[in-house]
């Protein structure tokens, strides 16, 4: 009996701890709810993600003393990148009045969208989440800048067409994607074809369903195909199935391109030397030599207050959740220009996301010149002025490989601004006046 | 409606017709993938066959096997000596779950049997995570992998490894059950543990034997999954592959799991490789399904599950 007892203890206790990592919100705060997923399938991506994360919210706190003097409080909530179980976290988290929200997954952006305006709450789901967010005049409460996936799947096609010689030599190209079935995974897939007719390249669409550990049939088409490039929109174990797929059909890894979420360490790991030249689009550069991965190990991984491993810092997802996290405290300051240095309001903040102008100057103050491209955001544009890049894995680590690619603005533009009216209008919104706003 | 009719009926023999060798291979990747989930639906079968239980954790063996190997791989420990202990692991977790979960639950009904083992799913998963992290882990054992063309059809090396892996491990586990002392009172439990009981067959003994055997499957098709997608938590959910297996093959037979699971891999890479297209492809999953299905319309019990007459 004494060890059933002992057993329900140690439960007790666990479930008492609570979450794993949390700052407690004090008065005169901003609270920004983290809704992780550590555990489960998708956990090798999740922990680099809240990590980066919480370490650049910690280094602002313990370095600046806070946003200007306002220090943030979060605390984590785990969702295992399950949909259901992230709207309950967000539900729960909403009653510390949070100011905005990073839901680091499509499927859960989709669920919290409707809700931003009615809770005030801003989402930004950075890189992911729905395009057509994009047009802030029907979309007022989320922002996915720096880029959205229609916008990156033109910065690919521009990359191969750059490889092959121009957009000319497209024509009668085969190009696949591959790609998650999941909203996610298709999000790419209307640029993909719009470009696939203008450009008169072969488009073939190729979908895996989650979680991706058997794709034999995949690339049984594939080898039929021949295809003269693979594009890859996959998540977890998916990525590194494709990846060692792809070596194992004797595929040119170097004209096989993941797509940002498709290129991460734990992507090309199990195929080890197999995936030396693999690429992926990024709009974050990779590495831990930039400034502020040395304040971040000074600051908090000498002092012990590190959220994970030192050698976790500079990994790509890592380095993108510090962008991530610098995003919204860059936002919250402008908005701080114009509402004062004390705790905002959602309402307040979102007024400093559509307004965020983030200079190459301002970014080499912050220690991350050349880890991303300076932003501009707006009104109407919710995605900001992006850019991408194309980085390749040499066995080792990964090394970018392309200039800064402009998305195809002219396509994605308006076929963006006609989805953001069918998805408003599924949701009643109406658009507002950008102009009346400024 | 012709058209959609052709689409269907006709075009997709017209091409295999048109391109032999790209159907062969498509079989050939039917065969070592349907061989991969039967590995998988073997542990299933052994503990259902031993206690009549599903034991929901056996997709999370796999995985808490593979972690160990690996994890004992990484620390420095040669093949031979991380893969004995890693039977040792799993056989001195076969004996904790017969003390902990099952021993308590004798006579109880096989639906709090199998309440349990969804408990015991989510204890090793946990326990898993905790012990050796979250992280991907390449598992490299010296399975080679990589390809070759053989007249047209290219064959994958560990694919092929797995195969002939998987056709061992069934002609081992069905000799064992024929022919020795212990698969005999493995197999008279299954029928019925009181009458097991009544002529001194020790049920405590068979049950640990047989998690511990199921805990050696999982070591296999741990190195098997984890050699093709690395170690990781999704590995569990290969669990997921196996049920259409076991609705196929019946769960009591050794040899239904690798027939179940070569109509499997076949049935649902034809249906992918010709029929998905036409839908949009991604249909090799629940195409499974339905293909399970569909024999159970015809065979209730499965291919080689045992036919069960109640007097009512």
């Amino acid at each position: 009996m004494t060890w059933r007892v002992a057993l329900v203890g140690i439960v007790a206790l666990a479930v008492a701890a609570g979450p794993w990592v949390t700052r407690v919100q004090a008065a005169g705060e901003i609270f920004i709810p983290l809704l992780v997923y550590r555990t489960g399938p998708y956990a090798p991506n999740g922990i680099p993600i809240a990590n980066g994360a919480i370490d650049y919210f910690t280094l602002v706190n313990e370095r600046d003393g806070g946003v200007n003097g306002v220090k943030i409080a979060f605390e984590e909530c785990e969702d295992q990148y399950d949909t259901k179980q992230g709207v309950e976290c967000y539900e729960r988290l909403k009653t510390k009045n949070p100011v905005l929200v990073n839901p680091y997954s499509t499927g859960i952006t989709y669920q919290l969208i409707p809700k931003a305006p009615v809770d005030k709450v801003v989402v930004h789901s950075m890189g992911y989440g729905m395009t057509a967010t994009a047009d802030g005049r029907w979309f007022p409460w989320v922002f996915n800048f720096p880029m959205t996936y229609w916008s990156q799947a033109s910065a690919f096609v521009k990359y191969v067409a750059a490889q092959e010689g121009g957009m000319d030599k497209l024509k009668g190209k085969k190009i696949a994607h591959i790609y998650h079935n999941s909203p996610y995974g298709k999000e790419a897939n209307p640029t993909l074809e719009e470009l696939a007719r203008r450009h008169a390249f072969e488009l073939t669409l190729l979908a895996v369903d989650h979680p991706g550990q058997e794709q034999k049939a995949t690339w049984l088409q594939i080898r039929r195909l021949n295809p003269d490039w693979i594009y890859i929109s996959g998540w977890g174990v998916m990525n590194q199935v494709a990846i060692k797929e792809a070596a194992a059909i004797g595929f040119k890894m170097d004209r096989v391109v993941g797509n940002w979420w498709t290129g991460t360490e734990v992507d090309v790991i199990p195929a080890g030397d197999a995936a030396k030249g693999y690429k992926s689009m990024n709009f974050n550069a990779p590495g831990a030599g930039f400034k502020v991965h040395q304040d971040i190990n000074k600051f908090l991984y000498d002092k012990g207050k590190g959220a994970g491993r030192r050698d976790g810092i500079g990994e790509v997802l890592y380095n993108r959740m510090v962008v991530n996290a610098m995003l919204n405290v860059e936002a919250i300051r402008t908005a701080m220009t114009k509402h004062g240095n004390k705790p905002l309001t959602g309402e307040q903040v979102r007024w400093g996301f559509e307004n965020l102008n983030l200079t190459e100057k301002r970014l080499e103050e912050l220690g991350m010149k050349g880890m991303m491209r300076p932003l501009r955001v707006t009104c109407e544009n919710h995605e900001g002025n992006g850019q991408a890049f194309v980085q390749q894995w040499d066995g080792k680590k990964w090394n970018v490989v392309s200039d800064w690619i402009e998305p195809i603005r002219e396509v994605v533009r308006p076929k963006l601004e006609a989805a953001a009216v069918d998805e408003a209008k599924k949701l009643g919104y109406t658009m507002r006046d950008c102009a009346k706003e400024k | 409606m012709s058209d959609l009719l052709y689409m269907v009926l006709v075009a997709p023999f017209k091409d295999m017709a048109g391109a032999p060798a790209f159907l062969v291979e498509v079989l050939i990747g039917g065969v070592f993938a349907g061989l991969m989930y039967s590995l998988v639906a073997l542990g299933f079968v052994l503990i259902y066959k031993a206690s009549g239980v599903f034991n929901f954790a056996q997709g999370v063996m796999v995985l808490f096997a593979a972690l160990t190997l690996v994890g004992l791989l990484e620390r420095g420990a040669p093949v031979v000596v991380a893969l004995a202990l890693t039977v040792a692991v799993m056989v001195g977790l076969a004996y904790a779950i017969e003390r902990v979960v099952l021993r308590p639950l004798v006579n109880q009904p096989q639906i709090i049997l199998f309440m349990a083992t969804i408990g015991l799913n989510f204890f090793l998963e946990g326990f898993g995570e905790m012990a050796w992290g979250a992280n991907v882990k390449k598992l490299d054992i010296g399975i080679p992998d990589r390809s070759f063309i053989v007249r047209g059809v290219q064959i994958n090396e560990l694919e092929l490894t797995a195969a002939v892996t998987a056709a061992v491990l069934v002609t081992l586990l069905a000799l064992f059950f024929q022919t020795t002392r212990i698969g005999r009172a493995l197999r008279a439990v299954a029928d019925d543990h009181e009458a097991a009981l009544s002529i001194g067959i020790p049920l405590k003994t068979i049950w640990v034997v047989v998690w511990s055997v199921a805990g050696v499957v999982a070591i296999v098709a741990g190195l098997m999954w984890g050699a093709k997608s690395g170690v990781q938590f999704s590995l569990s959910l290969i669990a997921l592959k196996a049920l259409p297996v076991l609705i196929l093959g019946g769960f009591e037979s050794v040899p239904g799991a690798i027939v179940g699971g070569l109509i499997i891999g076949v049935g649902e890479k034809l249906g992918e490789v010709y029929w998905g297209p036409l839908v949009g492809g991604a249909i090799e999953n629940w195409f499974a399904y339905v293909l399970a299905l569909a024999f159970l319309l015809v065979r209730p019990q499965g291919l080689f599950g045992e036919k069960i007459i109640e007097r009512v």
